[in-house]
């Protein structure tokens, strides 16, 4: 903020606040990447880490409600006070979901490495889960900068992402054509690849949310969704 | 056709106005013309007798030129002597009434009696101090006269003391109070100080009032033709000198009468516009 | 909503005070005040008032008007001695003794608990006398150390750099927000161990009143602080906890957050949200 509140205390608060948000997003970006190590090197130990650790997430989402319902109780703020309160409290159920979404990934992670699984489409995963990993970790620099650019940027990512699972998506389903003992592999795969997807939805959330607190304005054109093929009703290719 | 019976209203209202405007303007200049008309007449009578020999000589035996110092050294004299005498007096008792005794039924007795006294005619006052200093002493004086001054004094200081001091808000009292300021202490250092202006004020409007007193003087300090700086004899005054003068058949005398009466008007004026300007920066 | 675990509370009476989230965990009690009844006359203004105000804490009472917070208030330094037919009966305890007594000195006791009021109301005085005044009531020192003593006033009521140039022009020549903090600076000087409050801002704007609100925070941490407003969202933010009080009644006392948030008593809640009346 350019000036600082009259009130020290307000600043503190605030500070605070962003600060328990800048720790949840670390947390849930370090989530995100030990699930997907968990896929890819078939890690049972790192997906039980994963999934004890999100109670810590769920931890930091009650605080930021506490502290958010403490300082519009107490502050009566307004204008880019009231803006960041409010983003503050959308921006860490995102994140919390994202969270969610990882240790489900993870609990999967355990289950699929029981089994076989084809390795093009673990290494599908892993690309999937990467391009998110990477627009979480620019979302939240530029949640921390308050870099409305940066956000755009991320915002505009979204319809790649939505493009990889939609080619991901037809290759798994090509596997179980083909092969159908891969069925289960591939269904868990299917599921994994669709919680990535809305992690990636989520972050693409919090980059419009980034905007609304800085400038009390959303990214004006709706979203371009790069699934629009596979909602349509052609035949399956 | 409501429009039409409004316009009529407004324009009796209007005429209604101007009629008492107009009569209000009208009754201004009668009063200010009378006194225009006094001043005026004080200044052509009065400004012809001005000269340095007024303020150095003194009153001259009838027939001969002469002063008015004696008249006016003794105005002084008893005028300041009564002021001594009569502010501590005046300020202590407006200070009890607006400070200690708010309400209670000493101030309300006191706080009427002051009134009465404020509006008694001089000429009881005189015959009063007579009883009391001039018949036991058997001779007129200078102190009779001041005492009587000061009896005039008192009332005019003790109404505007206690009015100036109850003009001070309770607030500033509370807040003196809050620091554990004692109560003498506050009304010494604030109520006083906040006051100042209007006690002053009052003062200096015990003075004018007084210096224009004549009955009293007749009866406690009689009058004197020479210069007397003696208190306890017959001291000469200003308005009794008028008072002389003006009847007598002598023209020395009477010009001198109205240079004197200019004299103690010019005194009063200027002592009220002093007072009123002391209150108006106060604001 | 939490009962207190404060030190025992001998309540009186039938109704029950909600004491909310109050533990007595690191708190002091700086006044006790037991079963205060005060009466205007014969009228009876407050009714069997029991509280506790913790040292380097700020308190707030809060209520519709009427309600008797500032009367409760002005008991605190004896103020209401001043007015015949006023009295108080009950305990107010304030260092071991009862400051309701016939035998303290109330001239020391305000010394002790200083007040700042609705209105600014400076001395007709120079800013540096406003100050110097009520240091030299108590104390006999050289000039330089009254010199010391203003400044540091001044600076603890954030007035100090605009007024350090003009020390010896009136006080009442100052703005309206400037003439508070003066009058803050006054109660300071004379070092008292509690400052009262009686709506302190009401007569101020906004940016005047944000800098004493910052001004309130910062002498919390050398003093005890009570304040009276009727801006419940003044009460909001500078309190650490609040009593809320009707028709001369403590309804509920409790740490501010707690009340703000989640009130004990209906009424409270009626009040805080605008639902009153």
């Amino acid at each position: 903020m350019a000036n600082d509140h009259i009130l020290k205390r307000f600043d503190e608060e605030l500070e605070r606040l962003n600060a328990t948000i800048n720790e949840m997003g670390g947390l849930t970006e370090s989530q995100l990447a030990k699930s997907l190590t968990a896929v890819r090197e078939r890690d049972t130990a790192i997906a039980e880490e994963v999934i004890a650790d999100d109670a810590r997430v769920d931890a930091l989402d009650v605080a930021v409600q506490e502290q958010t319902v403490k300082l519009l109780a107490l502050r009566q703020p307004m204008a880019i006070d009231l803006r960041v309160i409010l983003s503050s409290i959308k921006i860490a159920a995102a994140l919390e979901r994202i969270a969610d979404y990882a240790k489900n990934t993870a609990k999967r992670s355990i289950v699929l490495s029981q089994g076989a699984a084809p390795a093009s489409a673990v290494s599908g995963i892993d690309r999937l889960g990467r391009l998110v990993r990477a627009a979480l970790k620019d979302v939240l620099d530029a949640f921390a900068d308050d870099d409305v650019v940066k956000a755009r940027d991320v915002w505009d990512r979204d319809e790649e992402i939505d493009q990889v699972y939609t080619g991901l998506f037809r290759e798994l389903l090509t596997y179980m054509m083909e092969d159908p003992r891969t069925i289960t592999s591939c269904t868990h795969l299917l599921f994994m690849a669709k919680n990535i997807e809305r992690a990636g939805d989520h972050v693409t959330n919090i980059a419009e949310l980034v905007s609304f607190r800085s400038t009390g304005q959303n990214f004006a054109e709706t979203r371009r969704k790069g699934s629009g093929a596979l909602y349509s009703t052609d035949a399956t290719p | 056709m409501a429009e039409a019976r409004n316009n009529v209203l407004y324009a009796s209202r209007r005429l209604r106005n101007t009629v008492a405007t107009s009569l209000a303007y009208a009754a201004t200049a009668f009063g200010l013309g009378w006194l225009v008309l006094i001043l005026g007449v004080l200044l052509v009578n009065g400004v012809g007798g001005l000269s340095l020999d007024v303020f150095t000589q003194n009153t001259p035996p009838p027939g001969s030129a002469g002063g008015l110092l004696n008249a006016i050294m003794g105005s002084i004299v008893m005028t300041l002597l009564a002021v001594v005498i009569g502010t501590p007096i005046g300020v202590l008792a407006g200070t009890y009434m607006a400070e200690y005794g708010r309400h209670d039924k000493l101030s309300m007795v006191v706080r009427f009696i002051n009134d009465i006294l404020l509006s008694a005619p001089s000429i009881v006052i005189g015959l009063f101090v007579y009883e009391i200093m001039v018949a036991p002493m058997g001779h007129f004086s200078g102190y009779a006269g001041a005492v009587s001054l000061a009896v005039i004094v008192i009332p005019v200081v003790v109404r505007t003391t206690e009015d100036m001091l109850k003009l001070v808000p309770d607030t500033l009292r509370e807040a003196a109070a809050s620091i554990g300021l004692p109560r003498s202490l506050m009304i010494r250092n604030i109520a006083y100080r906040a006051a100042r202006a209007g006690i002053v004020t009052g003062i200096l409007l015990a003075i004018a009032r007084v210096s224009g007193e004549t009955a009293p003087l007749l009866f406690t300090a009689l009058n004197n033709q020479f210069f007397s700086m003696n208190m306890n004899a017959p001291m000469p005054s200003l308005p009794v000198v008028i008072f002389q003068f003006a009847l007598s058949p002598y023209e020395e005398w009477q010009k001198l009468a109205w240079t004197g009466a200019l004299l103690i008007t010019v005194t009063v004026l200027a002592l009220s516009i002093i007072a009123r300007s002391l209150t108006a920066r106060k604001q | 909503m939490t009962t207190a675990s404060a030190p025992a509370v001998p309540l009186q009476g039938t109704h029950q005070v909600t004491h909310t989230g109050v533990s007595a965990a690191g708190l002091a009690e700086k006044i006790s005040i037991r079963n205060l009844e005060f009466f205007y006359g014969d009228a009876r203004a407050l009714k069997g008032i029991d509280l506790s105000l913790y040292a380097n804490k700020t308190t707030a009472f809060i209520g519709p008007s009427g309600c008797g917070k500032s009367t409760l208030l002005r008991i605190l330094n004896r103020m209401y001695d001043l007015y015949p037919g006023q009295r108080a009966t009950g305990q107010v305890m304030f260092d071991g003794d009862n400051l309701l007594d016939a035998g303290v000195d109330i001239n020391l006791l305000r010394a002790r608990v200083g007040m700042v009021f609705q209105k600014p109301t400076p001395f007709p005085m120079s800013i540096y006398e406003n100050i110097a005044f009520g240091i030299r009531l108590y104390e006999r020192l050289p000039k330089s150390e009254i010199d010391g003593r203003v400044e540091t006033a001044l600076r603890r009521a954030a007035l100090w750099e605009e007024v350090k140039d003009k020390l010896n022009t009136s006080g009442l020549g100052l703005s309206g927000g400037q003439q508070q903090r003066l009058c803050i600076a006054r109660t300071v000087a004379v070092k008292p161990e509690v400052i009262l409050f009686d709506e302190p801002c009401s007569a101020l704007d906004p940016i005047s009143t944000a800098r004493i609100e910052e001004l309130i925070d910062e002498l919390k941490k050398d003093y005890t602080i009570v304040i009276v407003t009727h801006n419940m969202q003044q009460a909001a933010r500078v309190s650490d906890f609040t009593a809320f009080m009707y028709l001369g009644e403590l309804i509920e006392f409790g740490v501010t957050e707690k009340i703000f948030t989640t009130p004990g008593d209906k009424r409270t809640q009626a009040y805080i949200t605008g639902r009153f009346g």
